[in-house]
């Protein structure tokens, strides 16, 4: 990308980024726009990496109010009753964002973003979604992958101490660095929809359980009309009844789903593991700067952590004839 | 946030973070919003702007003000209730002794250099605190290690390669990579022009241009009737032009090496450029910006690789705004990466250099990072990093030792892991900082010095700040304000005597005892005479041997709690095989990382790299020789616009 150079006050702030991905990269940052639904411990994370990094813009839509809940591993948020009563999550993270890097524009949309128009989405490089139901998630996914232009979409939940990035870079070429020069490489992602539409028993055996966890959990939110969080304890037996209900549609051996990892996912109802923020959140930041900057092999297309073992884990979900 | 116990633990706890740089402000955000409450952190430096792309607590308004305590204020709008006490300060201050870090349940280093980590690691043994290691450059494997003194190795145990040295004669006389051009440019050229003039220097001055007077005249003298830029022309031609001639006429050395060309201005420059006088009144005019030789000859990409003719230029105009606009400072000037005119300086006289030997020019960007020992780094990496270090610090706190582990990041997945916690490794038992292992020194004791000893073994590489050197019960050298006269001045004497004309001789079979009494560290050497040392790959003149390699046993199967004690034997085995594939994979790993990595002075970038295999002593050493010139990041290509002399 020849063109503009970049400032000296860009080369200055960034140099010791520079110096891991090469200047064009960071130019392609440089005019990346990118969008970030729902802001949680989780996704603020991935706010600062982003902004930190130097892309072109970031908006922010979320339109609640602060609570308790909401204050949780987010860093953004002054505790001054004063500065965020009355107002919006996507308002307060805003004002704080800005400050990391006066270079970055930073805004706040109001508004839900399963109501928007398909042309809204346009104006956007990478939409990442957290917090929505799977319904919506499907939806936004397939708005993405309308549109003319290629637009990244990245899904990203964290609950209690283990998270889950769905990654969604549709028909993908990149330069893949080989031993000796490059390697064109194609990359061809499932939709979301259509990830989690293949039949379990075809999924290789190891296949991360929380793969699993998070399905059936997912399909219970669905099933009650709540969104990430607002499960509890008391839900478990319906969702063990549930557990078994997919395992046997799926002929899978419910020893895959344990159900201690269901109890802990819903025992924590809406609280997160505040040190799992931070990796999470790290994981999508690389993820989205490979994407924008064309560097580095993404994953594809699932990234499972869980503090309880200590592994981050690639789990390829897709379809192997599309591969 | 789990168990009323874990966060009683957290809530209870008393941490120590030294360094509040990239991991530091990473981790005291994740430390603060995970519920801790008595949080104390070193750290010596002050804010900068290249800081300011992933230390995200700081603000450009804070340049220049001290990382640790802004750090603080930062986190405390966010978490109000939090106990964070900052000491800006040297955590090898001696302030900070065992007694100072006995008062916490968890130390958590977040440093970016081998000495003050091997400091912090003995004071850690020495006051039984676990201590939680990390390190991070850019996006490439990283790690994070648990270290917990009588249950896991030290931060010790695994020997890291020591700042790299190259032999003087490299430098002065025979360059073969870009990096002794940037040493001669930095330690010897700028240091002989602007720095103390008192300093030894080993940069060949003598003017030889005919004159019959008896005595050489000193040429980096400026004569009454010089004016700057004749000063300048004179020194370009006596460095890159006389000075090689002279060299030249030494047969011997260019045997079997490819001969330097001399370089002279006239080739070089043949036009007298009037230009110059035209901005050196615009120079005057813009006080406010800093002096830079690159705009003054109207270049202004830092990425690109200059001519020869440019470099000179440039090399001409950093001389004259030196001595025009910044003559107070000449006398006391160090280099500092972060001064623009001596990075120009330093780049156009390593470059002209390196076109005289036949060596690949860099662009001012390589160069700086070269001559500055840049650590290249991200704000994801040091997040992901932080998040890992809490999960470990918390397990700790717990005295959940049977889980803790290290993790490490990988660029490239391993059997579909970006994360990979392994079991912490069991203590080396030969390790001369957590065991009590004598060591073994081969030198020359009858041409080796004690002050050899002192600088390139006790402090270079045990990384001993105060030593106390004892041969049976007699001192023969320590370090102190405290000394009378006549011990110190006898102290002196014995520096410069060789080994084995000390007072009480120390030849082969002898062995000395070292110690430090700050870090509570002390190792037994024992000397052996050697006659020879191979110049080139051992510069020190001195070997030190110790470290026996790790048997592959101990390396798969650590702990002997291991989580595995209920899983049956066939299952038990298939688990140690699948570790041990696992650990070949992260050795295979480390050393595609070891080939790719930008091998710089850096001792950071090497450092990490030295997971031991039954070579560990012979991965360490190929390393060090393996190092290169800048080498291109294996995903980055444009990074770095060397291109490879062969």
């Amino acid at each position: 990308m020849d063109g503009e150079e970049l400032t000296a006050q860009q080369t200055a702030l960034y140099d010791r980024q520079i110096r891991v991905w090469g200047v064009d990269a960071q130019k392609r940052l440089s005019k990346a726009q990118i969008l970030v639904s729902g802001l949680n411990g989780t996704s603020v994370e991935f706010c600062k990496n982003i902004v930190l990094a130097g892309v072109g813009s970031l908006t922010l839509m979320d339109d609640r109010l602060v609570t308790e809940d909401a204050l949780q591993a987010n860093f953004l948020i002054p505790r001054d009753e004063t500065v965020y009563s009355g107002r919006s999550l996507s308002e307060l993270c805003c004002e704080s964002l800005r400050d990391f890097n006066p270079m970055v524009r930073v805004l706040a949309e109001k508004g839900d973003l399963a109501q928007c128009e398909m042309e809204f989405l346009d104006k956007f490089d990478v939409v990442v979604v957290t917090g929505c139901s799977l319904k919506t998630k499907i939806e936004i996914n397939e708005k993405c992958r309308k549109r003319a232009k290629r637009i990244a979409f990245y899904a990203i939940e964290c609950r209690d101490s283990c998270g889950e990035i769905f990654v969604d870079l549709q028909n993908y070429t990149y330069a893949q660095k080989k031993s000796v020069g490059t390697a064109e490489c194609h990359l061809s992602y499932p939709s979301l929809e259509d990830a989690i539409l293949l039949p379990w028993r075809n999924l290789p055996r190891k296949v991360s359980k929380l793969y699993y966890a998070m399905r059936v959990i997912e399909k219970f939110e669905l099933s009650e009309g709540r969104n990430p969080g607002e499960l509890s304890n008391f839900d478990l037996p319906a969702v063990l009844k549930l557990r078994k209900e997919l395992c046997d549609a799926q002929s899978l051996n419910e020893s895959h789903v344990p159900e201690t990892l269901l109890e802990r996912i819903l025992v924590a109802g809406p609280m997160l593991y505040p040190p799992v923020c931070p990796i999470l959140g790290g994981i999508l930041g690389q993820e989205v700067i490979k994407a924008i900057s064309g560097k580095g092999d993404p994953l594809k297309n699932f990234f499972y952590f869980d503090a309880a073992d200590g592994k981050g884990v690639i789990e390829d979900i897709s379809n192997p004839s599309s591969i | 946030m789990g168990s009323d116990l874990k966060e009683e633990a957290i809530k209870r706890a008393k941490v120590l973070m030294v360094g509040a740089g990239g991991i530091g402000c990473e981790l005291l955000k994740t430390l603060a919003l995970s519920g801790f409450q008595d949080v104390h952190i070193i750290d010596m430096d002050t804010i900068e702007v290249s800081n300011l792309n992933r230390q995200f607590l700081f603000r450009q308004s804070h340049v220049g003000q001290s990382k640790a305590k802004v750090a603080r204020d930062a986190v405390l709008k966010f978490m109000p209730q939090i106990n964070i006490t900052p000491y800006h300060a040297n955590v090898k201050d001696p302030g900070f002794n065992v007694d100072f870090f006995k008062q916490f349940n968890v130390v958590l280093n977040g440093l970016d250099n081998l000495d003050a980590r091997r400091h912090v690691n003995r004071l850690c043994l020495a006051a039984e605190v676990p201590l939680i290691e990390s390190g991070t450059t850019g996006f490439l494997g990283q790690q994070v290690t648990v270290h917990i003194k009588g249950r896991t190795e030290c931060y010790e145990c695994q020997p890291k390669p020591t700042p790299k040295t190259y032999p003087v004669c490299t430098i002065t006389s025979t360059p073969s990579k870009f990096v002794h051009c940037i040493v001669w440019a930095k330690d010897l050229l700028f240091a002989k022009l602007f720095g103390d003039k008192k300093q030894e220097n080993d940069l060949f001055v003598s003017a030889g241009d005919g004159s019959d007077s008896e005595k050489p005249t000193d040429i980096f003298e400026r004569g009454s009737d010089e004016d700057h830029e004749q000063y300048g022309r004179k020194i370009y031609n006596h460095v890159f032009g006389y000075s090689i001639e002279v060299a030249l006429a030494n047969e011997e050395t260019w045997k079997s090496r490819r001969r330097p060309n001399p370089i002279f201005l006239k080739d070089v420059l043949p036009e007298r450029l009037i230009l110059q006088n035209g901005n050196l009144e615009k120079n005057f005019l813009t006080e406010d910006l800093p002096l830079s030789a690159m705009s003054s000859v109207g270049l202004s990409n830092p990425q690109d690789v200059w001519s020869l003719a440019d470099n000179s230029r440039i090399f001409l105009e950093a001389l004259r705004l030196f001595f025009g606009r910044r003559e107070k400072e000449i006398g006391n000037l160090t280099f500092d990466k972060d001064d623009q005119l001596a990075v120009e300086f330093v780049t156009s006289a390593a470059n002209i250099r390196a076109s005289s030997f036949g060596i690949s020019l860099h662009s001012l960007f390589d160069a700086k990072g070269i001559a500055g020992n840049i650590v290249h780094a991200v704000a994801t990496t040091n997040a992901i990093i932080a998040g890992l270090i809490v999960i470990e610090a918390i397990k700790v706190l717990q005295a959940d030792f049977q889980n803790c582990r290290m993790t490490y990041c990988l660029e490239h997945p391993a059997r579909k892991m970006l994360l990979m916690p392994v079991e912490p490794f069991e203590a080396n038992k030969s390790c001369y900082v957590c065991s009590e292992t004598p060591l073994l020194l081969e030198v020359n004791t009858r041409t080796s010095t004690l002050r050899d000893f002192v600088d390139r073994i006790v402090k270079n590489k045990l990384g001993m700040s105060f030593p106390l050197i004892m041969q049976g019960a007699t001192l023969i050298f320590e370090v102190g304000d405290d000394l009378e006269e006549d011990v110190a001045a006898n102290y002196a004497l014995n520096l410069d005597k060789v080994l084995v004309e000390l007072p009480t001789p120390v030849s082969s079979g002898t062995m000395l005892t070292v110690e430090d009494l700050q870090q509570e560290l002390s190792c037994h050497i024992n000397i052996k005479h050697r006659e020879e040392f191979d110049e080139d790959k051992e510069p020190d003149k001195m070997v030190l041997l110790g470290w026996t390699a790790r048997e592959k046993e101990s390396q798969v199967v650590s702990n002997g709690n291991s989580t595995s004690a209920a899983v049956p034997a066939a299952a038990e085995a298939t688990m140690k095989s699948e570790e041990a594939e696992v650990n070949a994979e992260i050795s295979g790993t480390k050393r595609k990382l070891s080939e790719i990595l930008e091998a710089t002075e850096n001792q950071e970038a090497s450092q990490i790299l030295s997971r031991p295999d039954a070579d560990n002593f012979k991965n360490s050493h190929e390393l060090e020789d393996d190092d290169d010139d800048l080498v291109v990041l294996d995903n980055y290509p444009e990074t770095s616009k060397k291109q490879r002399l062969h």
